[in-house]
Formats: C-alpha cells, sequence, structure tokens
C-alpha cells in the first residue's frame, strides 16, 4: 500500500516536471524527449491502477509510433522559431493566467466532489481478455467506426503531404 | 490510494497543455501540447476506469488514443505543408483566414 504511494508520488513529480519542460524549452527536440518521459510516465500510471492493456498499447502507440512520427516532423521542418523574448512576453503571461485559473476552478471541482473518494484497495488487473471482451461485443460499432477514422485520416495525411505532380 | 490524486494529476498536466497551446508558436509544439491535454484526459478515464472497477474506462482510453493518432497524423501533414509553402511553422504567420 505505502509502496504505491510511494511509486505515484515519483512518477507524478517526474512527469509533472517533464510536462513543464515540454512547453518551456527552447529546443523542440528536446521537447520531444521531455514528451518521452510524460508519456511513460503515463503508461506506469495505468499499469500502477491496473490498467495493463492501455499501459502495453500507451507505449506501443505513443512512445513507439507518435513520437517517432514528432521527431520526423521536426527534422523535415527544422527552422526558425520565431522565438522572441519580447513579443513572447506578451503571449505568455495571458497564456499562464488562463492555464492558472482553469487549474484552480478544477482543483476546487475535484476537491469538492471527490474529496474523500478511495480507489478500492486491491486493484487488481483488468486483464486484457476482459477489454476485448466488452470491446468485441458492446463496443463492436464504435470500433468500426473508429477503424474507418483510421483509414481516413491516412489517406488524408498523404493526400495533404503529398507533392503537388506539375503544379 | 484516494482517487483525487490521479484525477488532480490530470488537471495539472491538462492545464500544462493548455498553457503550451496558448503560450507557444512552433506548430510542432503545438500538436505536442494537444497530446499532453489528450494524455490527460487518458489518466481521468482510466483512474475513472478503476475507481468503478470497471473496463470501460480502459477502452475509452483506447479510442482517445486512436483518435490521438489520427490527429497527429492529420496535424503533421498540415505542419509540413505549411513549411513547405511558407519555410515557417511560426503559427502568428498563419494569419490567411484572420478577419
Amino acid at each position: 500500500m505505502i509502496a504505491e504511494h510511494v511509486a505515484f508520488g515519483i512518477i507524478a513529480a517526474v512527469m509533472v516536471a517533464a510536462a513543464s519542460r515540454v512547453v518551456t524549452t527552447r529546443d523542440i527536440m528536446h521537447a520531444a524527449l521531455y514528451l518521452v518521459i510524460v508519456l511513460a510516465g503515463v503508461a506506469a500510471l495505468f499499469l500502477l491502477v491496473g490498467a495493463e492493456f492501455t499501459g502495453i498499447t500507451q507505449v506501443l502507440i505513443y512512445i513507439g509510433a507518435v513520437i517517432v512520427l514528432f521527431l520526423f516532423g521536426i527534422m523535415l521542418t527544422r527552422s526558425d522559431f520565431g522565438d522572441n523574448e519580447d513579443t513572447d512576453y506578451k503571449r505568455k503571461f495571458p497564456a499562464l493566467l488562463t492555464a492558472a485559473l482553469l487549474l484552480a476552478v478544477m482543483v476546487v471541482a475535484l476537491v469538492d466532489r471527490f474529496g474523500t473518494e478511495k480507489l478500492p484497495d486491491d486493484l487488481s488487473p483488468q486483464t486484457t481478455a476482459q477489454v476485448s471482451d466488452e470491446l468485441f461485443s458492446q463496443f463492436i460499432v464504435p470500433f468500426e467506426a473508429v477503424s474507418v477514422l483510421l483509414l481516413a485520416a491516412l489517406i488524408g495525411a498523404i493526400v495533404v503531404a503529398r507533392r503537388e505532380e506539375g503544379g | 490510494m484516494y482517487l483525487n490524486t490521479m484525477l488532480l494529476l490530470a488537471a495539472v498536466l491538462f492545464c500544462i497543455g493548455v498553457y503550451g497551446v496558448l503560450a507557444r508558436r512552433n506548430g510542432v509544439l503545438v500538436l505536442m501540447s494537444i497530446e499532453l491535454i489528450l494524455n490527460a484526459v487518458n489518466i481521468n478515464l482510466v483512474a475513472f476506469g478503476a475507481f468503478h472497477a470497471t473496463v470501460v474506462g480502459q477502452i475509452f482510453a483506447l479510442f482517445v488514443i486512436t483518435v490521438a493518432a489520427a490527429e497527429v497524423g492529420i496535424g503533421l501533414a498540415i505542419v509540413l505543408l505549411l513549411y513547405r509553402n511558407r519555410r515557417s511553422i511560426n503559427l502568428d504567420q498563419v494569419d490567411l483566414m484572420r478577419g
């Protein structure tokens, strides 16, 4: 029980630190690598609460595929970032204010509603078999819809990024 | 473990993502911030799934992961197209549709 708390504390601290570096760092390559830490932390959290299939999928899809996509995107578009201290300051303050206000509202709402609710003491793993049973019975229609969406996104990405032949 | 520890962590991540979307102007970095936001949502879904001892939370999170993957693909294609046409991915310069 205590080990769970310690593990959660470490993961949470690392994730928050890495996430703030993602949005503040000047080097976008570093941002992508910090994002890996955050995504790995999310996967670790999933495993901590017994969501094994989602945890593994998180590693496969995000760290395996999405980050690689980001790295390709960064390498293909290396250019000036347009970062400039003077104009940056003008937008950073309102952005910080918005985020802080949003956080305050969410914290108040969460503490008010879920202040004393506890997760079950034995977080027994929700097995992959259970997930698949549910996914392929009750959620079969959304599952098919999402596969069509993925196909559409695939074709769309190719069409958008393709070089026009002869104008 | 309190349910709120997970939810509050997700709220912090969400707000960091919102800050990134609002404050940064590099197209790729904005997409990364959106990933932060979507991951915060996933943490909430999985936490509530564990709280109610059901796998539905996990399934919702899986759908969000799929849609996020599609979004990144399209988003990066758009950023790439932007770069090819303008030699820059500074979102401040993308004001063609500004009124």
